[in-house]
């Protein structure tokens, strides 16, 4: 009897043979045709050359350099909970600071992220004086706040992410003034939210993460705002945290 | 990091490095990615343990993907349309490197021979893997290859008659 495989040589099998989807003995059958048949040697060779280029081309994005600044698609507060989770992921992979949709330039990185991660850690660290208004008259802070930033600006209520607000302070940023409000997690830990006036804001900017002297840093704009989140939290955590302080300031404004 | 997430993790570049030939948009690409991240997290326990992680997340991002073509109608709403080249792909960038990018000339299979031809040839997966992963079956896994090998064969051939790479043969 003769055994399936003893039918003639295809294409199909010239493909096979290239993926390696062949058993040893049709490989040495197409083997054997291959040295007879010049044209579908060749075409079996184009065949691998494809594969080839693809990989020359496309390889490179296996072990991709990400860039400073990263964007989470978040397009409603339901899907925070997921992209903090993919955020985490991708902040295993190191693949996280790859750049979505642009980052945003320099400027923003050197009015906004530096300036609220020093900030962050001159004052978080500070033990007897780490806000100038104490949080226990929300009022008074919000209203000498706004007053000097001239916008309406109100400390978000961080309870239901387990945050305690310890008070604010104004300080000089570059040629603005920028406020910063300090919480505290149950265990001492210090979360600060960062705010001042960006020209180069962009309206409703996806979130974007870096990583600032060990610290992480959440941002975005708003109209001519500019937001960061910073803190040692995990990303997955600290995310969570941006995401509400977010969603505080929109109900604001 | 747990289990879960180390599991998954690993299988990033490729996703990446899929979605980046498939839609040869960087930040769709990084879109499909996340979102096929979110997906995996979502439904991991749906995935049968001992089962190809790989392939699993391969049909997650599949699904995504006819997904957002459905919810954006930038592509055709069933997936075996021949949809022909992508509008969104980058027509300057095409026409500059010329026919010696690959990456364009992908871009003018029609997607489902594009995601075939990348799934076994980029990615490696089995034809049977291929098939489970895109919902067909292996024989159209077979054809839709060779006409995307056809397809690039010609495009190798104009590259071997161009003018510029001539030149760079005969020196």
């Amino acid at each position: 009897m003769k055994h399936p495989d003893d039918r003639p040589i295809d294409e199909r099998d010239l493909h096979a043979y290239v993926d390696g989807e062949l058993d040893a003995r049709r490989r040495l059958q197409v083997e054997a045709w291959l040295a007879g048949h010049p044209r579908d040697a060749a075409r079996v060779a184009d065949y691998r050359r494809i594969r080839e280029r693809l990989h020359r081309r496309y390889d490179p994005v296996l072990t991709e350099s990400p860039p400073e600044a990263a964007a989470v698609p978040c397009r409603d507060a339901g899907t925070l909970a997921r992209v903090a989770a993919v955020a985490g992921l991708m902040l295993v992979s190191g693949l996280f600071g790859w750049s979505l949709r642009g980052a945003p330039g320099v400027p923003v990185q050197a009015d906004l992220v530096r300036p609220a991660a020093f900030a962050h850690r001159v004052y978080s660290t500070d033990p007897r004086r780490p806000v100038e208004i104490p949080g226990g008259d929300r009022q008074s802070l919000n209203r000498w706040v706004s007053q000097r930033m001239h916008t309406e600006l109100r400390a978000p209520d961080l309870s239901g992410q387990g945050l305690r607000l310890i008070g604010g302070r104004l300080l000089p940023s570059t040629d603005r003034m920028a406020a910063q409000f300090m919480y505290e997690t149950a265990d001492g830990r210090r979360v600060t939210v960062y705010v001042r006036r960006i020209t180069a804001g962009r309206a409703g900017s996806e979130f974007h993460y870096r990583e600032q002297d060990g610290l992480h840093v959440f941002y975005w704009m708003d109209a001519e705002m500019g937001y960061a989140v910073i803190g040692s939290e995990p990303a997955a955590r600290l995310i969570g945290i941006a995401g509400a302080v977010r969603r505080a300031f929109e109900r604001r404004g | 990091m747990g289990r879960r997430d180390a599991l998954i993790v690993q299988h990033i570049p490729r996703l990446r490095r899929y979605a980046r030939a498939l839609l040869h948009d960087v930040d769709r690409a990084e879109d499909l990615v996340q979102e096929t991240l979110a997906r995996a997290l979502d439904r991991f326990h749906f995935w049968r343990r001992g089962s190809d992680l790989r392939a699993w997340l391969f049909t997650l991002m599949h699904n995504q993907f006819v997904n957002d073509c459905r919810r954006d109608g930038r592509r055709p709403v069933t997936w075996s349309l021949d949809d022909g080249p992508d509008p969104a792909a980058d027509a300057d960038a095409a026409s500059e490197a010329g026919l010696r990018d690959i990456g364009a000339a992908l871009m003018r299979l029609p997607v489902e021979q594009r995601a075939v031809l990348l799934l076994v040839s980029l990615e490696g997966l089995s034809y049977k893997e291929t098939a489970r992963v895109l919902g067909i079956r292996p024989g159209t896994v077979m054809s839709r290859l060779h006409r995307a090998r056809e397809r690039l064969r010609d495009w190798l051939d104009e590259a071997r008659d161009d003018p510029v790479q001539r030149l760079r043969s005969v020196k």
